[in-house]
């Protein structure tokens, strides 16, 4: 037999006799959400070290350049809402181009008020998952109305079909003595800007 | 320069070491302190975090009774999204799998993100004994690695390793495995994990296979997740052409949107965070965005054995957290090495007894033993692992294993003599009466069983029975 049949044989000879489990409590879902979402999501993103920036539309150039500071050397993926002339548009760079950029600026698919997480889709505007993940600073737009309160509205919004990145705070790792460090191999730097009113 | 927990001996022996070594209990006592704070805190700020466990095993036990269907449909998914599926009985035909896709890209080496599975497997002895270098990524991984060291916790392998030795093992070993550590190093953890980002960032940009775990693999979809903090994982499953993941058939849950418990359940309960830093997510191949082949393969190696079990099969419901670990009183004094597995603590002592079957190896046996069952990780465990309750099962199964033994042990051989005695009423008074000539039991008992009484004050027998006295009160005129 192959192993597949042995396998799949071994388990239903496992649990035959077992009983038939319950059915799945839901009472974890369907919680009304808070009030002041937006604040809650930009102060769970700030407490991660994450910098927060927050704008009306009309600003969302000035604020991006803002949170770029002198850095020039910037990838962009296709469909970005703003246009940044020194940009450089992603066209299939290697990792090794990529990593010569000092920055990246994405868009986002939802965040997460909750935990202060935001999810990338990797749809346009957000670019394959290697462009936010190489340059050293990742300056990240998140319009309000994409905030969610907590996992279950944000996973019951999401297409698994799409690969996802969820990303709460700069890279961090607690494996020295268990305190938390900022600035491991993912971008250092997370700059979220909120785009208030869209 | 790799260990292996091969040979390691039983619990009680290995324990006995680990507690003669004070840096190491310091190490122990400072991390899990800091840990368990931790936890407590984004605990506590979830209100419905007891409806969360509830659902959390729910969803894991309806996932376990009927795996069989939702492997085959998790196979379906993944085939359809581009994935090649692999099923492995054992450790050696998963380590094989790999090995043949390494090989048919002619590489020399492989960047790998922390999974427990591939440690289970010893996949990289495996891939070393062929010419592969399997580089590990996650920092603490990095650490046990460079230091030919073991792992010891599930979620911080390096726990018994203080900032001091990392810096010492940096300085020593990056050299030999890549890009050195820079001459002037401090023992700062920020300076230590940008050493970390320099030494990894050529291997990460090079590597062409790489292999990972997965933390979930969701059948409807064919989706799987790691769930990390550094992005070494996002680096892994992101850059190289080649990705093979090994899983763990008991990691499947059924459908994507179970995923709203265990993104809630398992960053609170392991780092003690809202939310970890990264969790990818993934279905297969993606055209023009990561790994354009993708391998995964299905592992049994002894989950359908523990699977078999009535009481030890909720064990599979574990989402390796390692709460267990941090709260339990004889894991924060003898570290993760003493059980002699990649699956150490409480989970452990009960996992690996599970997944290996009782009786044939003495350090396996001795692992149910190693826990005072004081019932602290039953309380943190996410997914409601009754961990104290299969601990006995599993003594009793120990015991039931050896009864046919040649050589019964001392205790065995007491406990039959005491129960010759207890079984008739003339025996018990002529035992009482021989005991209660007034000499201590241990003087006669204690040579018997050393070992046990070794730890054991044994109490002193009364002058006279309870028997004795009742029949002397009563004969005093019955007063009652």
């Amino acid at each position: 037999m192959s192993a597949r049949d042995d396998i799949l044989a071994a388990v239903r000879a496992a649990v035959a006799t077992a009983p038939e489990p319950p059915a799945v409590p839901r009472a974890y879902r369907g919680h009304p959400s808070p009030e002041g979402l937006v604040d809650l999501f930009l102060e769970r993103v700030a407490d991660y070290r994450a910098t927060v920036m927050r704008c009306a539309p009309g600003d969302l150039l000035a604020t991006v350049e803002r949170a770029l500071g002198r850095r020039r050397s910037v990838i962009v993926p296709r469909g970005l809402p703003i246009e940044l002339p020194y940009a450089t548009t992603d066209s299939g760079h290697t990792a090794t181009e990529l990593d010569r950029f000092d920055a990246v600026v994405t868009t986002a698919a939802v965040g997460i008020a909750q935990t202060g997480t935001l999810v990338l889709d990797h749809g346009p505007g957000q670019g394959r998952r290697a462009l936010s993940l190489v340059p050293d600073r990742h300056v990240c737009l998140v319009r309000a109305g994409q905030v969610v309160s907590g996992v279950p509205e944000a996973i019951a919004r999401l297409d698994p079909g799409r690969p996802q990145t969820w990303i709460s705070g700069p890279s961090a790792t607690s494996d020295i003595e268990l305190s938390r460090v900022e600035g491991v191999h993912g971008p250092r730097t997370l700059i979220v800007v909120l785009v208030d009113g869209a | 320069m790799s260990a292996t927990f091969l040979g390691m001996p039983p619990f009680p022996t290995a324990a006995r070491t680990a507690l003669a070594n004070e840096q190491l209990r310091s190490n122990l006592r400072h991390a899990t302190g800091t840990i368990r704070a931790k936890r407590a805190v984004v605990v506590a700020e979830v209100d419905d975090w007891e409806d969360l466990r509830t659902a959390g095993a729910a969803v894991k036990d309806a996932a376990l009774r009927h795996l069989d269907e939702h492997l085959v449909v998790l196979e379906q998914a993944l085939t359809a999204r581009g994935a090649t599926v692999h099923w492995a009985r054992d450790a050696a035909e998963a380590c094989a799998v790999v090995a043949d896709v390494a090989r048919a890209h002619g590489v020399d080496e492989v960047v790998k993100v922390k999974s427990m599975a591939t440690q289970e497997i010893g996949l990289n002895e495996f891939l070393a004994d062929r010419g592969i270098a399997a580089w590990e990524t996650d920092l603490a991984e990095l650490i046990v690695q460079l230091g030919g060291d073991l792992p010891s916790h599930i979620l911080v392998p390096a726990i018994h390793r203080n900032r001091a030795e990392i810096r010492d093992i940096f300085r020593q070993r990056m050299g030999a495995a890549g890009r050195p550590a820079p001459v002037d190093l401090t023992d700062d953890p920020g300076d230590l994990a940008g050493a970390a980002r320099l030494h990894l960032r050529e291997k990460f940009l090079r590597a062409r296979v790489a292999v990972s775990g997965a933390n979930f693999a969701v059948a409807d979809t064919g989706t799987l997740v790691v769930v990390e903090s550094e992005g070494n994982g996002r680096m892994c499953l992101t850059l190289p052409e080649v990705l093979v993941t090994v899983v763990g058939i008991e990691k499947v849950v059924p459908t994507w949107s179970d995923l709203d418990v265990f993104f809630q359940l398992l960053p609170r309960s392991s780092t003690g965070e809202r939310m970890n830093p990264y969790t990818s997510t993934w279905s297969g191949v993606t055209q023009g965005d990561g790994p354009q082949e993708v391998h995964v393969v299905l592992l049994d190696n002894g989950r359908t054995r523990a699977l078999a079990d009535p009481v030890g099969r909720q064990a599979l419901r574990c989402i390796r957290c390692s709460a267990c670990l941090n709260v339990c009183p004889v894991y924060e004094r003898v570290g993760g090495h003493a059980y002699g597995s990649v699956y150490p603590g409480p989970i452990g002592a009960i996992l690996n007894p599970l997944l290996r079957g009782v009786g044939s190896d003495p350090q396996t046996d001795s692992l149910p033993y190693a826990s005072s069952l004081c019932g602290a990780c039953l309380e943190v465990c996410p997914v409601k692992i009754d961990i104290p309750s299969v601990l006995v099962d599993l003594r009793r199964q120990v015991v039931d294993a050896h009864r046919r033994q040649r050589v019964p042990t001392p205790e065995a051989t007491v406990m039959r003599a005491a129960a010759w005695a207890f079984g008739d009423a003339r025996r018990l008074s002529l035992g009482e009466r021989l005991a209660g000539l007034g000499a201590p039991a241990s003087r006669w008992l204690g040579p018997l069983v050393p070992r046990w009484s070794s730890s054991r004050d044994m109490p002193t027998v009364p002058r006279e029975s309870f028997r004795r006295w009742w029949r002397r009160e009563r004969a005093e005129g019955g007063r009652s």
